[in-house]
């Protein structure tokens, strides 16, 4: 489904991602972890398309497509979702007008009818009521005012309505409280299916023990240091991080100048 | 060697003047001769002048306008029906003239007096005397001096009571053959401890270039309360020069919004005087260019009592080569203690061509006042943007939403909601692309 291909990345002339190599299929879920500043959130926000990045080297293909010729809108409407570790707030832009331009877009790229007012209440009550949210959040401007968990909470539910293919959770279960981490865990495992793909930002276990990972990676400066089953996570719950090289030339890729 | 740009009006005046309304009373010709005189001596301000230093009426006054003529045209109820309000009072007015065969008063309540100026001026002049020509000053208005010598029809609405139902002014334009002046003069009098909304609409049939040259006298006595709405939709040719001069007694609230997003060249000018303990202004408004339109609003609030409070806000969108003028003076006179005066406005300029003068002015003689002021212009959110294009928004729409979201924490505190829905819904219009290119 996501192919990425020694993709190297920089902002504002600085090196950030250097050569991530990074395979996930329909069906799977995969979870990176890696210390802060390793590159994890530029690599979220690559794949959504958000501009001030520029890629210097290396691929990026979904369902065989060129993911990276794609506008933001266009991925979204391909069915990739990212969920912000720093949702945005939005003043005077209504919780309820926001989802609902954002699924009837959505569903007119994918050739589905758009949802009417009733239909999309209804819908969106049933996910509300599966988060275990009321919609007094739906009621407000788009994260104005929103408490940490609360940005992360919404987030959520625009996954679940959205019914993305390739879901990406930056850090989503940062800030949430323990109730809240649980019903988060179940909205992302209700999306698992066949033709989904999940991949989770993380840097706590708790979460992989609800969320069960199919493959755990390391990002550290910038490039994929070391993958693994679900059992790499418990490993470094141990160890930490110090026993990855994180010297931006580890693997031998050429160190590019401008980093030292 | 060419005319003054002036000698047009002065000639249409001579000409007409006899057949203007009110002219069998003395202090009505009066105040009419004391217009042309004015008008005359001042002439048309250009750049040179501190108030118009941002807008240049050159293309305005390189035209020539006649008067409307008076043949009626064929607007019907299908035309006005989509402007206006389902639970208004409405006064429509076709070039100035009222249609009471398209207006709406058969249910306004015993305690407002909705009329049309040109008629008053010959029945109940009386009824005018005290306030026309009083609350608004002559001094250094050019537009206001032609106004008053020219006016032929406009809205007398004076309130004494407690009115639930807003009172809509509907402004019609229709398509000439030429260019036509309307120099519309409305009187707004609530009396005291009265209540009500007016909004006003300003809109064309047809398009074209014509002018639109509206005074409006706006009296408030002792602790009486109005909303005072308007929208400028003007055709995307049209000049549009509005001054609405405001007079507040002790303990009065008056609420102007007004949104601006027609005609080629605009002015919005507000005056406010506060004459009372307790006097409280708020003044909100909403301005979006695209092309090359220009809108200018300009304040001035005269805190002239101690205990009267001020607070403006206004919004510009600016696309394409826009340019928008925002000149807010705000005056503390000496003595005018415990003043509270508060001044905002933030712009979007959406492309670089674009442009935006703001400028506030406070000339402040008392100690004991709270004065405050603050300009911002700057582009659209780009986190914002990503956000919701992340989420499936295509670009325009979501340039578009973060637009309407920006306009609307304004547009937000006008009521009813029929008055806020005319104004959102305008709004919505224009940003789609498709309105002020009239005609619909
Ligand atoms: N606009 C920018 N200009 C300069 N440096 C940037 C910019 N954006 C990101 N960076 C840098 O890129 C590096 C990677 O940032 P990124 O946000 O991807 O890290 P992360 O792995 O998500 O970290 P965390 O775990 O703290 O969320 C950081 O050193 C960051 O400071
Ligand atoms: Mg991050």
């Amino acid at each position: 489904m996501l192919e990425i291909r020694d993709l190297h990345v920089t902002v504002n002339e600085k090196p950030i991602l250097n050569g991530i190599d990074l395979k996930v299929r329909a069906g799977e879920v995969h979870a990176i972890m890696g210390p802060n500043g390793s590159g994890k959130s530029t690599l979220a926000h690559v794949l959504a398309g958000r501009d001030g990045y520029a890629v210097g080297k290396g691929s990026v293909e979904f369902d065989g497509r060129d993911l990276l010729a794609l506008s933001p809108e266009e991925r979204a409407w391909e069915g990739i979702f990212l969920a912000f570790q720093y949702p945005v707030e939005l003043p005077g832009v209504g919780g309820m007008n926001f989802l609902k331009s954002a699924l009837n877009a959505v569903r007119a790229h994918r050739g589905q009818p758009e949802f009417d007012a009733v239909e999309f209440l209804r819908l969106v009550r049933t996910k509300l009521k599966q988060l275990k949210m009321d919609d007094a959040l739906l009621k407000r401007a788009v994260n104005v005012g929103f408490s940490g968990g609360e940005k992360k909470r919404n987030e959520v539910l625009q996954m679940a309505v959205l019914e993305p293919r390739l879901a990406l959770l930056d850090e989503t279960d940062s800030g949430l409280d323990i109730d809240a981490l649980r019903v988060v865990a179940d909205g992302i495992n209700s999306l698992r299916s066949p033709d989904r793909a999940v991949v989770m930002i993380t840097h706590y276990q708790r979460l992989l023990d609800l969320v069960v990972p199919d493959q755990v990676h390391v990002l550290a400066a910038g490039r994929i240091a070391q993958s693994g089953g679900k059992e790499l996570a418990l490993a470094l719950e141990e160890s930490g991080y110090g026993g990855i090289d994180t010297t931006v030339g580890a693997a031998g890729a050429p160190t590019p100048s401008a980093a030292i | 060697m060419t005319a003054r740009p002036e000698a047009l009006y002065l000639d249409d005046y001579a000409n007409r003047k006899a057949a203007l309304p009110g002219g069998k009373f003395s202090w009505v010709a009066n105040l009419r001769e004391e217009g042309i005189a004015r008008f005359d001596a001042l002439g048309f301000a250009t750049p040179k002048h501190e108030e118009w230093k941002y807008t240049n009426l050159k293309p305005l006054v390189r035209t020539d306008f006649g008067a409307a003529s008076s043949t009626v045209s064929d607007i019907t109820q299908d035309c006005v029906a989509p402007h206006l309000l389902a639970d208004a009072h409405c006064l429509v007015f076709v070039d100035g003239h009222l249609r009471p065969n398209l207006s709406r008063l058969v249910q306004i309540p015993a305690d407002v007096r909705a009329s049309d100026l040109a008629k008053l001026l010959e029945t109940e002049p009386d009824l005018l005397e005290p306030h026309l020509g009083r609350v608004a000053q002559l001094d250094g208005q050019a537009p206001l001096a032609l106004n008053t010598a020219l006016m032929n029809g406009g809205a007398v609405v004076a309130v004494h009571g407690q009115v639930a139902e807003p009172i809509q002014l509907l402004f019609f334009t229709t398509a000439q053959d030429r260019p036509v002046a309307t120099h519309l003069r409305n009187l707004l009098i609530a009396a005291p401890g009265s209540s009500a909304t007016v909004l006003e609409t300003h809109v064309s049939a047809g398009g074209g270039i014509y002018w639109t040259n509206a005074a409006t006298e706006v009296s408030c006595a002792a602790n009486s309360s109005l909303s005072h709405f308007k929208l400028q939709a003007e055709s995307v040719d049209a000049f549009h020069l509005a001054l609405t001069s405001i007079h507040l007694s002790a303990g009065a609230r008056y609420q102007n919004f007004a949104m601006s997003h027609g005609a080629r060249l605009s002015r919005n000018e507000i005056r406010v005087a506060l004459t009372g303990e307790d006097g409280e202004c708020q003044l909100n408004g909403v301005f979006l260019g695209r092309g090359r339109q220009h809108l200018d609003t300009t304040t001035m609030i005269d805190h002239q009592h101690a205990g009267s409070r001020s607070d403006q806000f206004y919004k510009g969108v600016l696309d394409d080569g826009a340019h928008g003028v925002f000149q807010g003076k705000i005056i503390v006179r000496p003595g005018a203690q415990r003043t509270n005066a508060h001044q905002l406005n933030k712009n979007l300029l959406l492309t670089p061509t674009a442009q935006m003068d703001s400028k506030p002015e406070l000339e402040i003689h008392a100690d004991d006042v709270k004065c405050g002021h603050g300009a911002a212009v700057g582009d659209l959110d780009a986190e914002g943007l990503f956000y919701l294009r992340a989420r499936g928004l295509d670009e325009t729409s979501a340039r578009q939403m973060m637009i309407a979201a920006f306009i609307d924490e304004l547009i937000a505190n006008v009521t009813p909601d029929s008055a806020r829905n005319h104004f959102s819904g305008s709004a919505a219009e224009f940003l789609d692309g498709d309105s002020s290119v009239a005609g619909q």
